[in-house]
């Protein structure tokens, strides 16, 4: 296996694992600011415009997020099954969960394509075909903005991750991972447990605003 | 790490379960009337859901180690953006303008 | 090249030849210089830009530049030097090449991650290129709202991205430095026995990795506003334009510290090494490092005094500068006190070091002045500000830069460069630099607006002063190129340590091999223990040098 030896700037291979994980843990503290910053102006408007932001939030299609966030959720946990049984060595069931966390992903992204065309039927798209309903104001369109912005970043992720998880379940399927060699395997999978944390807070702010009261 | 036996999996299975509970309750909550608690229990429910993903599936369980002050810090210093601009918005009276 | 190193034992230059080994290498060393070819470009472009600007400015009626050309100019000009060179100047060139030689590493932890930094470096300067192309961009390098989103004549999309890319280039950089500094330190080289330009370079890339993303953030909702013709900073939408002020900011004010405080870490090797003393308060300095990198966070509404924001915050905002200040003067009075009953040599490094300190002073003075709430209703967007912030960038970055670069030469290079020129253009610097920046101080107190092309004729006499200084500023940063470039082919050969200095780096070969130890150091003594009674010193191996 051509993996067994650590790169020369590392003393052994453990090493490099553990600074593998930590460079993760570095980038993803970069994504939460980055998406942070966009949650900040959402909750800046959202304060100022409550109820502009609760009309618009009306008409975004809860069930098919839900959809979305059960799939997300699952697919973590198909995700870091994989890894286990990477470490196991158990080969044949990583390249099968890997496939499924693959899978699940190409399901969020129909769902989301398939949300996408419902919101423009219904006439969501800021600068497009907005369509300002009864009750509703200019910053409706502030609610709306947010959510192709945020989902549109988040779903380039998502489409990145499930590049990556293929890209895992071929080398795996190559034979490349063992109880002695999974690093990538983890890093890939702290990546795509991120990019499910991202969608629940995006769920939080953009479906189940009130819907009580019409 | 154990060569050929796997990980013991109930706590992602369990760990998935909560979470998708929650994902339920975050729903049922859309549709009762609890005005001005809504942001509090969605986004504590997602807060929720994300420490369950940091902690179980990101595997930050353990002793505390330098990953947790790498997951931290992000959160963390996003409160001085949110924190500190409220002093702006709260204090100021030209936004929004009507 | 062969022919300047052939009868060395293979070195990190001579060891492959080929295009490809360079362009696909992994050695930290070589994308340093990599790096270091890169920014010069672009310091000639941004100082092209300065050039045209100070040229313009002669006459006050202001007819050298259309006026509109004229905002295309300065605005370059910022997002050129902050971007393209600033940011990236010490730590991408010199955070990359000594980094892993001081904490007694092979390389960094993500060589990989290194080389890309460069190439995305390298794309986002051709976004820029593409942009000065077709034009440029007439916002100002802080693309304020709803100017640069609805109503802006120039390019602003190109310029948006790449910036927005540049970021990235700067966050896997800051990445590879953190993870590297945690993790690959050589044994013995605890926290508190590392060099403080590499705490330097730590604390910077902190900032580097929680900031820059807000930036980048910031920037894909203007350009995303622009191309759409609707965004969420628009008024007549209910949109905030402040909002992008306090996002932009937020980065952009912890970006002046990514300028600063490489420097400031380089200015301490500086010292220490040439005043032949140990640095007085080691671990103040450290702290004052990583307390300047956090509070740099709390301060960036300094920048909207003025813009509209609630009189209560800016006095929250006021307080909390003169709060980060305090860790910035701790590190002057210890420089000071680090010189005093020194041992100080005079060579080129020294000389920077010390105009760093004056200028870094005066600059950081003026910040407290442009702090204070009522002083700054009055200066802000004059001169004023400018003088501030170039003494900061200018008089210091730059000056440690180049104290850095002749410093550290001998090492990179195998080569020492000749002294005598090298005093010269550290002097003349100086001299140049406090000719063209000084009237400004001056002149923003007068009440001259920055960004304007033309002026009264009441100011012309300071503009002039101000232009003839700018000309001997680009003398003094030409003549370096000319003796340096001399010294790589008929400079003596340096050996190890020609500065008698207390850093792993000075343990291997000048220029060093390729994977910088035969084998790893182990770190006995903490750094700059050196004696200014008889000039010896301990390196940080432990070994004593009479």
């Amino acid at each position: 296996m051509r993996s067994l030896a650590p790169e020369p700037q590392f003393a052994t291979l453990e090493q490099q694992t553990e600074t593998a994980q930590l460079g993760m843990w570095a980038f993803i503290a970069t994504e939460v600011m980055f998406f942070g910053a966009l949650i900040f102006t959402y909750m800046i408007y959202r304060v100022t415009y409550w109820e502009q932001f609760r009309l618009a939030a009306h008409d975004s299609q809860i069930l098919n997020g839900s959809i979305n966030e059960a799939l997300l959720l699952t697919s973590s946990l198909t995700m870091i099954l994989a890894i286990n049984y990477g470490k196991a060595g158990r080969n044949d069931r990583l390249v099968a969960f890997l496939l499924a966390t693959a899978f699940l992903g190409l399901c969020f992204l129909g769902v989301k394509g398939w949300e996408y065309v419902e919101d423009y039927n219904s006439g969501s798209v800021p600068s497009m075909n907005f369509l300002f309903k009864s009750d509703y104001h200019a910053p409706t369109e502030l609610f709306w903005i947010f959510y192709w912005i945020s989902t549109g970043f988040h779903t380039l992720h998502v489409t990145v991750g499930i590049g990556l998880v293929m890209l895992l379940a071929w080398q795996a399927h190559r034979r490349k991972f063992s109880p002695n060699y999974f690093s990538p395997l983890e890093v890939v999978g702290l990546y795509w447990s991120f990019v499910d944390t991202v969608w629940v807070f995006l769920f939080a702010a953009i479906y189940p605003l009130g819907r009580a009261v019409t | 790490m154990s060569v050929g036996k796997p990980e013991p999996i109930a706590p992602y299975v369990i760990g998935w379960a909560v979470m998708m509970l929650l994902l339920g309750l975050s729903v049922l909550s859309a549709y009762l009337d609890i005005g001005i608690f809504h942001p509090v229990v969605n986004f504590g429910i997602a807060a929720t859901q994300a420490a369950i993903i940091f902690i179980i599936f990101m595997r930050l369980r353990g002793r505390p180690s330098l990953k947790w002050v790498f997951a931290a810090a992000g959160f963390f210093w996003l409160m001085f953006l949110y924190g500190i601009s409220t002093v702006d918005y709260a204090t100021r009276s030209g936004f929004p303008s009507q | 090249m062969t022919t300047l190193t052939a009868d060395l034992p293979t070195n990190y230059l001579t060891k492959e030849h080929t295009i490809a080994s360079w362009l696909l290498t992994k050695d930290h060393k070589r994308i340093a210089l990599l790096f270091f070819a890169s920014i010069t470009f672009f310091f000639f472009i941004g100082g092209f830009a300065a050039t045209l600007i100070r040229l313009h400015l002669v006459n006050p009626a202001g007819n050298l530049l259309q006026p509109d050309i004229y905002n295309r100019m300065f605005t370059m000009h910022g997002i050129v030097m902050v971007w393209f060179f600033l940011i990236p100047s010490i730590p991408t060139t010199m955070g990359n090449f000594f980094i892993p030689l001081m904490i007694g590493a092979r390389d960094l932890a993500f060589p990989r991650i290194n080389l890309g930094s460069w190439y995305l470096f390298n794309l986002s300067g051709l976004f820029l290129l593409y942009c000065l192309f077709v034009g440029g961009v007439d916002t100002g390098w802080t693309f304020y709202t709803p100017y640069s989103t609805l109503f802006a004549n120039g390019h602003v999309i190109p310029a948006a991205v790449a910036v927005f890319v540049n970021g990235f280039s700067s966050i896997m950089t800051g990445l590879n430095f953190v993870v590297t500094i945690h993790r690959l330190r050589a044994p013995g080289m605890t926290w508190m026995r590392l060099p403080l330009f590499v705490w330097a370079i730590y604390a910077v890339s902190v900032v580097m990795l929680l900031a820059t993303p807000v930036l980048a953030m910031t920037l894909a909702l203007i350009a995303i506003e622009r191309w759409m013709g609707v965004g969420i900073f628009d008024p007549s939408l209910g949109g905030d334009p402040l909002l992008f002020q306090h996002m932009f900011w937020f980065y952009s004010h912890p970006a002046v510290y990514i300028m600063i405080l490489p420097a400031m870490g380089l200015v301490s090797e500086l010292i220490t090494c040439f005043a032949r003393r140990p640095v007085f308060g080691y671990s103040g300095m450290a702290y004052a490092l990583m307390a300047i990198a956090v509070i740099s966070f709390f301060v960036w509404a300094h920048h909207m005094f003025v813009a509209g924001i609630s009189i209560f915050s800016a006095v929250v905002f006021s307080l909390m500068t003169f709060f980060v200040a305090v860790p910035s003067a701790i590190k002057v009075f210890n420089w000071t006190a680090t010189l005093h009953k020194g041992s100080i040599t005079f060579d080129a490094p020294m000389l920077y070091a010390l105009g760093f300190v004056g200028l870094f002073t005066i600059g950081g003075l003026t910040g407290l002045m442009v702090a204070t709430l009522a002083v700054d209703i009055h200066v802000h967007d004059t001169y004023f500000v400018i003088a501030h912030f170039h003494y900061i960038m200018v008089g210091g970055t730059v000056s440690a830069f180049f104290g850095g670069l002749h410093y550290w030469w001998p090492k990179m290079t195998g080569r020492l460069y000749p002294e005598m020129w090298a005093r010269v253009a550290a002097i003349v610097t100086f001299l140049g630099f406090n000719l063209t920046f000084f009237p400004q101080f001056i002149l923003g107190y007068l009440g001259m607006p920055r960004r304007y092309y033309a002026y009264p004729p009441d100011f012309q006499v300071w503009h002039v002063l101000s232009s003839a200084g700018a000309s001997i500023l680009a003398v003094a940063y030409t003549l370096p190129l000319l003796y340096l470039g001399w010294s790589l082919i008929w400079g003596p050969r340096a050996g190890p340590n020609p500065w008698r200095a207390t850093g792993l780096e000075w343990l291997t070969s000048s220029p060093p091999p390729q994977h910088n130890f035969a084998r790893t150091p182990i770190v006995k003594a903490p750094p700059y223990q050196y004696n200014p009674a008889d000039g010896s010193y301990v390196a940080q191996d432990g070994s004593v040098h009479a």
